[in-house]
C-alpha cells in the first residue's frame, strides 16, 4: 500500500495516523506537507490526519481546505482515489466539497474526549471490508467539532445512497444527525469520520478495535498494487 | 568601579534615560522593590536606574523568578542520583530512562492568573511548562495537572473549575499533547485562591540534551516565536504579592494563549534541534526577553546586547520596559552558531513563525539594551544574579494537634461508603477527564481511572523494537499538610512513589511544586520549611530526588492563606509496558491487604464528610514500611503475578475497594473484620492487591517480612462487607459518577 498523510499546520495526530497504516501495511506512509501542489507519483491512499489546522481559529477545517495541496487532492479524488480524512480531516473534507454537511460544535458545547461505539453500516468499502455488516467497535473519541449536520434532503440521500459507513451506537453525544460517525463519496472511496481508530490499533494502547479498519485499506491495496 | 561609568559614552551613543531619583524609588516601590532591595540594586548600578533597569531587577528579584524566601529551605532537598541527568535550575529536571533515552519534566503553578481569568490562566500555565520541556530538547509526550479548588457549593468555584479544565484541554488537546493523569481537591481554604499546577513530561535522547548556557562571543541572539505585545507586563510580579479585592483589575496582566502557535514552535524547534545550529535556548515565560536574556548570558558568564528594534512587534509604539516585561506567550530566545541563521529561518518561516536575530553575545559580562538609538538598560549580569536578595526569613512551627480519640460511627458503613464515593474529593472525575484528550499520540496505555498512575508507552523505543514505559502521577494531601507540615509533605512525596509502584513502574524522582501563603508570615514560613523537611527524609529514604520544580507563594486573599499544599509530580519507569496493572477489579480473584492497618481516623476524609470535624494529626509515615511494602508490591507485579493493585488512600481500606470495583463492575464478598477506624482509617503503606492465588502472595510477603492479610474475593455484583450487608456496585458506581456533574449543572 502506498499511502501518504498530508501535514497542515496544527495538525497532531499524523504520528498515530503513520502508526496504524505501518502497523497494518508494513509499510511507512509518506507526509506531505500542506504547501506542496502535487501529490507523490502512485499513491493508493492520502490521509487528512485529526488536529486543530490552523488552530480551528476560522471554522476547524476551513483554512486546510484552502492550501495548496488540497487541488491535488481534489484531483486525485476525482480521478478515482481513495481520501480517508478523520476528525479535522473529515471537517476538511466537508469544507472542501469532497463529502456533503458540516460538522458543527457538539450538542453537549464541550470537547469529548472519550471512547465511543460505532456500527459498521457498510463492510464492502476499501476501509471497512475487515468488519463485518452491523459490526460494532470502540474507538477514540477528541473533538469539539463532531456535530454532523446536513439539510434534510442531503440526509435522505445519503441514507438512500447508502452512504453512512459508520454510525454512533451507544450514544450520540455530539448530536450528529441521525448518529452519523462517517459517511463516504458516492464511489465509496473517500471517507470522512470523526472518532480515531487509529488510536485502536494495539493491544497495548488503546485495544485493537480499529485495526479492521487499516487491515481494510492494506489487503485492498495488496491486491491493487 | 566599573559599574559607575556612563555606558552611553562607551557606545557614542546618548547617555542613559536615567529615572529622577524621587520618582525612581517611588516606582520601585510600585514594581514590588522592597526599600532595601532597591538600595542593593543603585549599588550595583553605582546610580540611578532608567526604567528599563528599574523594571529588570524588580522582576528579577520578584519572589517568581528569583526565589528568594525559598531558597535556603529547597537546598534541603535531595537532588542527586545515578539516574539524574540535569537536576533544579534549568528549565526542566532530566533523567535517563533507559535504552539511551531520558524523560524531562516540571511542574509549574499558574494559580494567580487562573483565578483571574480562568481559561487563559490555565491555557497558559499549560503552554509554559511546554515550553520548559520541549526547550530542553524534548517532544512533550503527556501532561498532567493538580488543581484545587474552593467550597463546591459556591457558584464562583464552579465557574473557576469549568474556567480551568476548558483551558487546559484547550490548550492541551490543541498542541496534541495527551492529558493524562491530575488530581483534583476542593476546601473552601482555596475559595480567593485556586490552585492550577501544570506538569508536563517530555522525552529525548539522552545525549541530544539542550540547556540555557550560552558561549561564543558574537553568536546572534534569536528571538523566535509569536510577536511581542503589552499582555503579561508585570506578570511575575503580580504572582509575588497577596491578592485584595481589587484583583479583578488586573486582569490586563494575565496573557493569553494560542495553542496553535505553540504547536508550530514545538515542531520547528525540534526540527531545528535535530540540526547542530543551536547554542543555547530558553522559553520566554515569567518576565519575558529579561529572565530569558539575563538567564542565558549570565549562565554562560557572557555579556549580551539586545536591540530592542529588531524585535517582532504585535503592537505599534511599544517601549523598550514593556518589550522587556512582555509576557506575551509561545516565544524563545536561541543563540545560534555562527553561519547558521540562515538554516534557522528557513525552518521557522516553514512554521509560518516570526524569526529575528536581535542581538549577540559579548565577553562584557553586561546586558546592554538598545531601543531607537538610545541604550535603555546597561547592567552587570553578575551581582544580578550574585547579589539578588535572599531571605532566611522567621519561622514558626505548627503546633502538633492532639490524637483524635475515640470518634463514634454516627452512620454505619455502607451509608458512610456511599456518601464517601459521592463526596467532592472521592467522587468520579471523569466530567474532567472526558474533555481532555488523552489519547494523541497514540501511546496511552493507562489513562485516567484506569490505573493509579497514568502509563505512556515511549514511541522512540517502540521504534526500536523496545516497550518502555513511563509512569506518572501527582500528588499531595493539603488537608494532612494543613495538620503536620512535615508528616504532609513526607506523605506526598510517598504517594506518589506509591501510585507509580502500584502499576509496576520503579518511581524514580520528582518534580515539586510548592503552593503556600505569605511567605513573611512565620507560621506560614514554618509550615514551608516542615514542608522540605518532611519531602527530603521521603525523597532520601525512597531513592526519589527532586530533578526540578516551581514555588508559588503568597497564595493568600484578604489575609486568609491557603492550605499549604506542596504539589508532586513523579515519574517512574517500566521497562516492559505489557506488565502495567491497573485498578479494575477482575472476578474470581483473592483480594490481598498489604500492610497494617492500625485504623487512623485523623485527619481522613470519613472523618471530615462523615463525622463533620477536620481534627486530629494526619497518618504518621513510615518510610521504611512504605519502601518495603512497596518493593514487594512491585516486585509481585512485575513477576507477574498480580491481576490489579490498588494503593489505599484517601478514604481508606473500603473505598480502595469501592474504586476496584466501580472501575469495572464485579463486586467483592470481604471477610476481614472491623469497624469504620478499620475500613475507612488512612494508614498509609498500603495496597489493595487482586490476585488468583491469595495463599501464595500471603506467604511471599511473609517471607519477605511485609505485613499482609486476605481480605475476600471478587466476583458477584455487590460489595459484601461483614456485619453491615450488602450494595450493589453499580449503585455505589452510580452515585460515583452523578456528583460531579450534578455540581456542574448549568455552569
Amino acid at each position: 500500500m502506498k499511502a501518504a498523510i498530508v501535514h497542515f499546520p496544527g495538525t497532531n495526530r499524523e504520528r498515530d495516523m503513520a502508526i496504524a497504516l505501518r502497523q497494518a501495511s508494513g509499510q511507512r506512509p509518506q507526509m506531505v506537507w500542506h504547501r506542496e501542489t502535487e501529490l507523490p507519483q502512485g499513491l493508493d491512499l492520502v490521509v487528512l490526519p485529526g488536529g486543530f489546522s490552523y488552530g480551528d481559529y476560522l471554522r476547524c477545517g476551513a483554512m486546510a481546505a484552502q492550501s495548496p495541496v488540497m487541488g491535488a487532492v481534489r484531483d486525485f479524488a476525482a480521478k478515482g482515489g481513495h481520501v480517508l480524512g478523520v476528525c479535522n480531516g473529515f471537517q476538511m473534507l466537508t469544507e472542501a466539497g469532497l463529502l456533503p454537511g458540516a460538522l458543527l460544535r457538539n450538542a453537549t458545547l464541550r470537547f469529548l474526549a472519550m471512547d465511543c461505539t460505532m456500527k459498521v453500516e457498510r463492510a464492502d468499502t476499501a476501509y471497512t471490508r475487515h468488519f463485518q455488516p452491523g459490526q460494532r467497535f470502540r474507538a477514540t473519541m477528541a473533538h469539539g467539532d463532531g456535530n454532523y449536520f446536513a439539510d434534510d434532503a442531503t440526509i435522505e440521500r445519503l441514507e438512500g445512497a447508502n452512504r453512512v459507513v459508520f454510525r454512533y451506537d451507544d450514544a450520540n453525544l455530539n448530536g450528529s444527525r441521525n448518529a452519523i460517525a462517517g459517511i463516504c463519496s458516492e464511489n465509496g472511496r473517500v471517507l470522512g469520520l470523526m472518532p480515531h481508530p487509529e488510536n485502536c490499533v494495539d493491544p497495548l494502547v488503546g485495544g485493537e478495535d480499529g485495526l479492521p479498519l487499516f487491515l481494510s485499506l492494506a489487503e485492498s491495496f495488496a491486491e491493487a498494487g | 568601579m566599573d559599574n559607575a561609568a556612563t555606558p552611553g559614552e562607551k557606545h557614542g551613543m546618548t547617555a542613559l534615560p536615567l529615572l529622577d531619583p524621587a520618582r525612581a524609588a517611588q516606582l520601585a516601590a510600585e514594581f514590588g522593590l522592597k526599600p532595601d532591595e532597591y538600595e542593593r540594586a543603585l549599588g550595583i548600578l553605582g546610580r540611578t536606574p532608567t526604567l528599563t533597569e528599574l523594571g529588570v531587577f524588580s522582576v528579577m528579584w520578584s519572589e517568581h523568578c528569583s526565589y528568594k524566601s525559598s531558597r535556603v529551605w529547597l537546598r534541603e532537598l535531595p537532588t542527586k542520583a545515578p539516574w539524574v541527568l540535569v537536576g533544579p535550575g534549568e528549565n526542566a529536571g532530566v533523567i535517563a530512562i533507559g535504552e539511551g533515552l531520558a524523560a524531562v519534566f516540571k511542574m509549574e503553578s499558574h494559580n494567580h492568573p487562573s483565578f483571574i481569568e480562568p481559561y487563559n490562566g490555565a491555557a497558559t500555565g499549560v503552554g509554559g511548562i511546554l515550553r520548559d520541556v520541549f526547550t530542553m530538547g524534548a517532544r512533550p509526550i503527556a501532561n498532567l495537572n493538580a488543581l484545587r479548588f474552593g467550597d463546591p457549593a459556591l457558584p464562583r468555584t464552579r465557574q473557576i473549575l469549568d474556567g480551568v479544565v476548558r483551558g487546559i484541554g484547550g490548550y492541551g488537546n490543541c498542541v496534541g499533547v495527551p492529558t493524562v493523569g491530575g488530581e483534583v481537591n476542593f476546601h473552601p481554604a482555596y475559595n480567593g485562591n485556586p490552585l492550577v499546577n501544570a506538569m508536563t513530561v517530555g522525552i529525548l535522547r539522552a545525549d541530544r540534551i539542550f540547556t540555557a548556557a550560552a558561549t561564543g562571543v558574537g553568536n546572534p541572539v534569536v528571538y523566535v516565536g509569536s510577536k511581542t505585545g503589552r499582555d503579561g507586563i508585570h506578570g511575575a510580579t503580580m504572582s509575588s504579592t497577596e491578592f485584595s479585592a481589587d484583583s479583578e483589575e488586573k486582569r490586563p496582566t494575565v496573557q493569553i494563549g494560542d495553542p496553535f502557535a505553540e504547536k508550530l514552535l514545538i515542531e520547528a524547534c525540534l526540527e531545528l534541534m535535530a540540526t547542530d545550529a543551536i547554542v543555547a535556548i530558553q522559553d520566554m515565560g515569567a518576565a519575558g526577553l529579561t529572565s530569558s536574556s539575563v538567564e542565558m548570558a549570565g549562565k554562560g558568564g557572557m555579556g549580551i546586547e539586545l536591540e530592542l528594534d529588531s524585535v517582532p512587534q504585535r503592537e505599534t509604539g511599544m517601549t523598550a520596559y514593556e518589550m522587556m516585561l512582555s509576557e506575551s506567550q509561545e516565544r524563545m530566545l536561541m543563540v545560534l552558531k555562527p553561519g547558521r541563521e540562515e538554516l534557522a529561518e528557513s525552518i521557522f518561516h516553514k512554521w509560518e513563525l516570526d524569526f529575528a536575530v536581535i542581538g549577540r553575545l559579548t565577553d562584557t559580562g553586561r546586558i546592554v539594551i538598545r531601543h531607537k538609538g538610545v541604550t535603555e538598560a546597561d547592567i552587570l549580569l553578575a551581582p544580578l544574579e550574585s547579589e539578588a536578595p535572599l531571605y532566611r526569613r522567621p519561622t514558626e512551627e505548627t503546633p502538633k494537634l492532639p490524637p483524635l480519640g475515640e470518634v463514634a460511627d454516627p452512620l454505619g458503613l455502607l451509608p458512610a461508603l456511599e456518601k464517601l464515593v459521592a463526596s467532592p474529593d472521592l467522587c468520579s472525575r471523569r466530567w474532567i477527564w472526558d474533555q481532555y484528550d488523552a489519547q494523541v499520540g497514540g501511546q496511552t496505555s493507562k489513562r485516567p481511572g484506569q490505573a493509579d498512575a497514568a502509563v505512556v508507552r515511549v514511541e522512540e523505543s517502540v521504534d526500536a523494537g523496545g516497550k518502555l514505559a513511563v509512569a506518572l502521577t501527582t500528588d499531595t494531601t493539603p488537608r494532612y499538610c494543613q495538620a503536620d507540615p512535615e508528616e504532609g509533605g513526607k506523605q506526598a512525596v510517598a504517594e506518589a512513589w506509591r501510585n507509580i509502584t502500584a502499576t509496576g513502574a520503579l518511581p524514580r524522582a520528582i518534580t515539586d511544586n510548592m503552593n503556600f501563603g505569605n511567605p513573611e508570615k512565620p507560621r506560614i514560613m514554618g509550615q514551608f520549611a516542615a514542608a522540605v523537611r518532611g519531602m527530603a527524609a521521603a525523597c532520601n529514604a525512597l531513592d526519589f530526588p527532586v530533578v526540578s520544580g516551581n514555588v508559588s507563594l503568597y497564595n493568600e486573599t484578604e489575609g486568609r492563606a491557603i492550605l499549604p499544599t506542596p504539589a508532586i509530580g513523579g515519574v517512574g519507569v517500566l521497562e516492559d509496558v505489557a506488565k502495567a496493572v491497573g485498578l479494575a477489579l477482575p472476578p474470581a480473584c483473592d483480594l490481598v491487604l498489604v500492610g497494617e492497618t492500625r485504623g487512623h481516623l485523623g485527619q481522613s476524609l470519613w472523618l471530615r464528610e462523615v463525622a463533620g470535624r477536620e481534627e486530629g494529626p494526619p497518618p504518621p509515615v513510615d518510610l521504611q514500611a512504605e519502601r518495603r511494602n512497596g518493593d514487594f508490591v512491585r516486585g509481585e507485579i512485575l513477576a507477574g503475578r498480580i491481576r490489579a493493585c490498588h494503593d489505599c488512600a484517601d478514604g481508606g481500606l473500603l473505598v480502595t475497594v469501592a474504586e476496584m470495583a466501580m472501575a469495572s463492575g464485579v463486586g467483592a464478598t470481604l471477610e476481614a473484620e472491623g469497624d469504620h477506624g478499620f475500613w475507612f482509617g488512612e494508614d498509609q503503606a498500603r495496597y489493595v492487591l487482586a490476585v488468583e492465588d491469595g495463599a501464595a502472595l500471603l506467604a511471599a510477603a511473609e517471607a519477605a517480612g511485609v505485613p499482609a492479610r486476605r481480605l475476600g474475593r471478587s466476583g458477584g455484583g455487590d460489595l459484601v462487607v461483614p456485619g453491615a450487608g450488602a450494595i450493589s456496585v453499580a449503585k455505589l458506581a452510580a452515585a460515583n459518577e452523578a456528583a460531579l456533574p450534578a455540581l456542574m449543572q448549568g455552569v
